[in-house]
This record gives C-alpha cells, structure tokens and sequence, in this order.
C-alpha cells in the first residue's frame, strides 16, 4: 500500500511511459510530460500537453499514465491538459532523437527559413536507413500529424520525418 | 455594470461556439475525402488538415463548456444541437465538389484563419490566446498546402485553370463572411477580446490577390459578402445532411462511448 511519493519518484514512474504511436520513446523525451504536482490530500496531478491539438495519442497516453502509477500503487491522479506554452520539437530530448532515428524515423532538425515558404522544403534531412543527406520530400503530411513522408535519393528507401515544429 | 459583463461573456459563448462550429464543419467535410483523395498523398494531406480543425474544434468547445459552466461535454455541442443552432460560417458547410472546389474553399478560408490566429494570440483572454498559439503553428502547414495548390491547377493546364475559374465563382460570395463581424464579435472587437476585422479584411484580400495572380487566375468580382449568416444560425440544406450524417451514432444511442 503505497502512501505519499515525492515529485522525483513519481516522475521516475512517468519517464518510463511510451508513447503509443512511437513506442521507443517515452513521454518525457517527447516533451509531452510538463509537470507533477502532488497535492496535500496525496492526489498526484500530471500535467500534460499535446504535441498537435488534434493527436489522437493524447487519450492513450493519459490511460498508460493512470496504469502506470496504479502499477505503483497510486491511484489519487489527476490528468490535466495544458496548451500553454504550446509544445514545439525543441522540447524533444536528445536521448529520444537518438532513439527516432536508430528505430528508422529522422529526427527533427531546425528547420531551415524557408520551410513554410511556398514550395519550400527542409534540406538535408538524413536518411535514417544509409545515412544520405540526398533526400526529397513525398508529403508534407504523413502518417501521423508529427510526421512528413521523405524519400532518399541513394537507397531509394522512403521513410518518416518527425517534422521540425515551432 | 453587471448587465454589460453578462452581455459580453453572452458574445463571448456564441463566438467560441462560433469558431468550434466552423473549424468542426470544415473537418468533417475534409473529412469525406478520406479514402476518395485524387492520389493518396493529397487523401492523407487531407486528413491531417481535418484532424488538425478536429483538435482545435475540440479545445474551443472545451472552453465553451466552461464559459456556459452548465456541466456540458463536447459531444453535447457537437452531437446534439440542431443545424438552426450551429454558428458556423456557410463557406465550412459547402459541397466539396471537385478537387478544385474543396482546394479553393479552403484557400480562403485558410487566409482567414492563418491571420486570424496570428492576432488572436494576443489577445487578453487566455484561453483564446492559448488555443490560437497552439493552431497557429499547425495552420501555416495547411496555408502552405492550400497555396500550392491554388498555383499548380491554376497555372496547370487548360483544364485544371477552367475547373479553378469555376470554384472561385461558386465560392467567392461565401468567402467574406468570416471576417464580417457579428453584433457579438463587435462587442468582443470593442472590447479587445478580438482583434479588429477591418485590418483583417485588408490583409486576406492582399494574401488572397497575391496567390492568385502568381496562379495567373483573377480576383472575383463582386461583393464576398453576398452569402452570410451562418454565424448567426441561418445555413443552407447542406448542413443538414452533414449534421444527419455525423450525428447519427449519437442520435441513436445517447451517450455511447468508444
């Protein structure tokens, strides 16, 4: 029977919380994971925001936080979604773009200026499978929000592009 | 005092619910593409644009259940009210048509939202400034798709640039209704919870007449305020069969959950 945890231990349980869509990075490397509060009355308030309003992860992943605290025996939690300051990719850890990139998706880079220009695209995106520079854009708009669909021009492999946001 | 505070948060409830309704509609409407997209990159390019109006539809009903503080959810605004209700503008509920229709229909209402959002970040009020940071950002992926494509078909071929001259007919006179300010948006504007539609008006119309002429077709002649007062509840047939459709499962078993 668990009693009161402090901040530090609750957030060690949430870090090891994935993302549904991405399994091999966790909430925290995404950034998605703002804040623990513990309230007086042991209620454990988690603070989360969403990565694009419209991520359907957003209800999964406030489920895997509930069963991962109750895994520990806390079952005083509260979910709350904060918008502000809204999320971009430079909340994503660098541990958690490692691990894009080894599970085949290119991490996002800082985007270069003209990327919301007309017909503009980000430039040199690696290919997470040789390692090429020598990409193209497919689709500005991929299988998830986040993403963008490339394709390299050297191993002719077409793969996700976790799409620099701000 | 008290009776002017009341009137304010009374235009303040129908103005959010008013930008829920049209960023809804509009999704729902890309929404009827998934799996008819001309080539599937464009069928999922759709579909993001769609599910990005869903989140922010949803984070401005969010706040309207708190502004009315009746103890509603989401799904009672968007399920269970009735098209006379609905305050979206008229140009979210038109036919998709052809390809060139639903690219124009949300060209201009992309030139709207993208300057809309950008001054509404600023605005005092909070909650619209937090839901504005956060679309914003989305948005200009959707401006930049809508563009595009108002230049490739419009410079195209013969074909593609006639199909385009005849959307921008059909959709001209619903284009102006977003940024024909309702006596509840006036009060907002009055009160600097809104930024001031005129400076919008002339900024659209800038944004519109530049990608257009880069697409070598013309600006439309012709008030784009010919067809308004959605926002106010009066809409055409269409919304009708789009609320019958999206509401069904609702309508039929109140309450049912995933």
């Amino acid at each position: 029977m668990m009693t009161t945890r402090d901040k530090s231990a609750v957030w060690e349980i949430l870090e090891r919380v994935c993302d549904p869509e991405i399994p091999v990075i966790t909430i925290a490397d995404l950034g998605v994971l703002r804040d623990v509060r513990i309230h007086e009355d042991g209620e454990v308030e988690v603070i989360i925001t969403p990565t694009y309003s419209g991520c359907p992860a957003m209800n999964m992943i406030a489920v895997e936080i509930r069963l991962a605290l109750k895994a520990e025996g806390i079952e005083k939690v509260k979910i709350t979604t904060q918008l502000s300051p809204a999320w971009t990719t430079d909340w994503f850890s660098e541990e958690g773009k490692k691990k894009l990139k080894q599970y085949g998706i290119a991490p996002p880079v800082d985007a270069s200026p003209h990327v919301r220009q007309l017909f503009g695209q980000e430039t040199g995106i690696e290919c997470p499978q040789c390692g090429s520079t020598h990409t193209q854009l497919l689709s500005q708009f991929g299988s998830t929000s986040c993403k963008a669909l490339y394709q390299c021009q050297d191993c002719k492999e077409p793969f996700d592009y976790f799409k620099c946001h701000r | 005092m008290e009776t002017a505070k009341n009137k304010t948060d009374q235009a303040l409830f129908n103005t959010v619910l008013s930008l829920a309704d049209s960023t809804l509609i509009l999704s729902h409407r890309l929404s009827e593409w998934c799996g008819h997209g001309p080539i599937i990159e464009q069928d999922i390019a759709m579909s993001n644009i769609a599910l990005d109006l869903i989140g922010e539809a949803r984070n401005f009903y969010d706040y309207a259940t708190k502004l009315e503080g009746a103890g509603k959810t989401e799904d009672d605004y968007a399920y269970f009210r009735e098209s006379k209700e609905y305050k979206n503008a008229l140009l979210c509920e038109q036919l998709n048509g052809d390809f060139a229709h639903t690219v124009v229909r949300q060209f201009f209402f992309d030139c709207w939202h993208i300057h809309f959002l950008d001054a509404l970040r600023n605005s005092p009020d909070e909650n619209l400034a937090a839901i504005a940071e956060k679309s914003y950002m989305e948005v200009s992926y959707h401006i930049k798709w809508s563009s595009e494509w108002v230049i490739r078909l419009g410079d195209g071929t013969e074909k593609s640039k006639q199909k385009m001259e005849t959307a921008l007919k059909a959709l001209w006179p619903f284009s102006g209704e977003l940024l024909e300010a309702t006596e509840d948006e006036k009060i907002l504007i009055a009160v600097g919870i809104l930024p001031d539609f005129e400076t919008l008006k002339t900024v659209w119309l800038e944004q519109v007449t530049t990608i257009l002429t880069r697409a070598t077709l013309e600006v439309p002649t012709g008030k784009n305020t010919a067809q308004t007062g959605g926002k106010t509840g009066r809409h055409s047939e269409y919304l009708s069969y789009l609320l019958a459709e999206m509401q069904s499962v609702q309508r039929a078993y109140p309450g049912l959950k995933w």
